[in-house]
């Protein structure tokens, strides 16, 4: 399904990869994980190559996947490293509550949090071993609009006061240009769509964060990438244009 | 004209019971077996009943549940002093207590019934236990899967009775083999709701445990064990009742002390109030070892759920 790929990315860097359904995108953040293992070629963090689940990589899912019969608390905890002292792990499940807007909600069970909230615990522990790469695969996908543009806003918070690597699979082109340095555009060789994708461009987004969501720069990139997609935006084309369809 | 056809049905009896016996006790078994297999989804109607009886006391529910057996003692007391059914065949509740006070006068009914639940408890803890692990290991493992459990299955399909004169011949007749028979019979359905739930655990959520550095028996004790525990529950309420028959049936064929020795020798002495005081015991300590596992089960699903 893929093919090709070669990127390098920085320490500190936060990538987007966008791609339309079914491109490979979720598998080649899963590779990076070490959930799947891809059939030929290498995944290095730092230089050596990774055997499978590396411990260095943290994941968050687009389904929070919180273990029902435990507290957000009790989850975050899953997320520490082995061996993590009793004590130590417990003020940094505090901390980590406290950086994702969760404190005082501890010991709520998950079924009784807002999905936002469960995603926020879920990124809690992503984070709670201090992940060299943090790995989110659409997390803000199952969202409401509203409460995906506030985590969009918390995962930079959280990137500025620890900041990992972040690989971001993402479908939202706006999501991406609003968070990532770089967005990889992954898509099948229109000269040969039976090779699988391979990264079709790569675009590096201007200006720092927080970006102004609704610059002309970005409106631009928006609508290439789109078109990439196979979508196209209509930028420029005015309002009648609009109307008419 | 009565007495023909009386003796008619008591051979009818007498000839068919070994027979009937151990079909009851299959009947009794599979009976079980689905209301257990049902409460696995009963969380939730275990829910709506607790709802239903929110408004009430608990004591003014315990006192509608013991309206049907009140009855049945009144209808039975009633029926037996009628003269309807001689009392040789149907004694009635009072002759019952009372052989059960007579029997425990003569120090006779406290062993019987002691020992009796000291093989239950320990067959059922290490058949449950070793059910446990079998089926985590068959559920988890695909290669042990493939190789073990069709064996198992086939160890499964032997009736509990057939069991008894091997084991007799290998071990004896003694306290090892009669527990060793209610080992097998609380080891399957464990084994077996074990092994099947374990299959069926969100694979999202085994993701999460193998993401975050869990493998084999940390994976198994942080998310496999836990995400079934409604169905483990199940298993071993299941496991007790096999245990409670297959003691019967281990102290029906040769025992010289348990209720089913009572069963035996009451039948062969023709005490039939003795018969049912052996009878009314198992139902006692069968009903509260499982109020045993219902309080397990209600604790564990409130921590769990």
């Amino acid at each position: 399904m893929l093919a090709g790929i070669d990127l390098d990315i920085r320490a500190g860097e936060i990538v987007a990869i966008l791609g339309p359904s079914g491109c490979g995108k979720s598998t080649l953040l899963r590779q990076i994980g070490g959930l799947d293992s891809p059939d030929t070629g290498d995944i290095e963090i730092d230089g050596s190559a990774l055997v499978g689940i590396d411990q260095r990589c943290a994941v968050a899912f687009q389904e929070p996947r919180l273990l029902p019969w435990r507290s957000i608390s009790r989850n975050i905890e899953i997320g520490l490293a082995r061996g993590t002292d009793r004590e130590i792990g417990r003020a940094r499940v505090e901390e980590l509550l406290g950086l994702v807007h969760l404190t005082g909600s501890g010991d709520l069970r998950p079924r009784q949090v807002s999905g936002g909230m469960a995603q926020r615990a879920a990124l809690a522990r992503a984070l709670a071993r201090g992940p060299g790469v943090l790995l989110l695969d659409e997390p803000f996908g199952a969202l409401d609009a509203l409460t995906r543009l506030r985590m969009q806003d918390l995962l930079l918070d959280v990137h500025s006061a620890e900041p990992a690597t972040i690989v971001l699979v993402t479908h939202d082109v706006d999501e991406a240009l609003y968070l990532a340095d770089r967005v990889v555009l992954l898509g099948a060789d229109p000269a040969d769509p039976g090779a699988g994708s391979g990264i079709a461009r790569t675009v590096t987004v201007p200006g720092a964060r927080p970006r102004d969501r609704a610059d002309a720069e970005l409106a631009r990139i928006r609508s290439e990438l789109l078109a990439g997609l196979g979508v196209p935006s209509h930028h420029g084309a005015g309002s009648a244009a609009s109307l008419a369809s | 004209m009565t007495s023909p056809r009386e003796d008619s049905v008591e051979r009818g009896d007498g000839s068919t019971e070994t027979g009937s016996r151990s079909a009851s006790l299959l009947q009794f078994a599979s009976s079980y077996g689905y209301s257990a297999a049902g409460s696995a989804p009963s969380l939730r109607g275990g829910a709506a009943r607790a709802g239903l009886g929110r408004d009430r006391p608990g004591w003014v529910n315990a006192l509608i549940g013991a309206i049907v057996p009140v009855l049945l003692l009144v209808i039975w007391q009633a029926v037996a002093s009628s003269g309807v059914i001689p009392t040789y065949r149907l004694p009635t509740p009072l002759s019952v207590w009372q052989a059960a006070i007579d029997l425990s006068n003569r120090g006779l009914l406290w062993p019987d019934v002691e020992i009796s639940t000291q093989r239950v408890l320990l067959g059922f803890l290490f058949g449950s236990v070793l059910g446990l692990i079998a089926g985590s290991i068959i559920g988890l493992s695909r290669w042990a899967g493939l190789l073990f459990s069709p064996t198992i299955g086939g160890f499964r399909a032997v009736p509990s009775l057939a069991w008894v004169p091997l084991l007799i011949l290998y071990l004896g007749i003694n306290e090892d083999q009669k527990v060793l028979l209610i080992v097998i019979g609380a080891f399957f359905p464990v084994y077996t709701t074990v092994s099947g739930a374990l299959r069926h655990v969100d694979p999202h959520l085994v993701e999460v445990g193998r993401a975050f550095g869990r493998s084999r028996l940390n994976l198994l004790l942080t998310v496999q064990l836990p995400a079934i525990v409604p169905t483990v529950v199940s298993g071993l309420r299941l496991a007790l009742a096999q245990s409670w028959l297959f003691l019967v049936a281990a102290e029906l064929i040769n025992s010289s002390i348990g209720l089913g020795f009572l069963l035996k020798d009451s039948q062969d002495n023709g005490r039939i109030d003795r018969l049912f005081v052996a009878i009314v015991l198992l139902a006692v300590l069968g009903k509260l070892t499982d109020a045993l596992i219902g309080l397990l089960e209600r604790y564990l699903l409130r921590r769990w759920t």
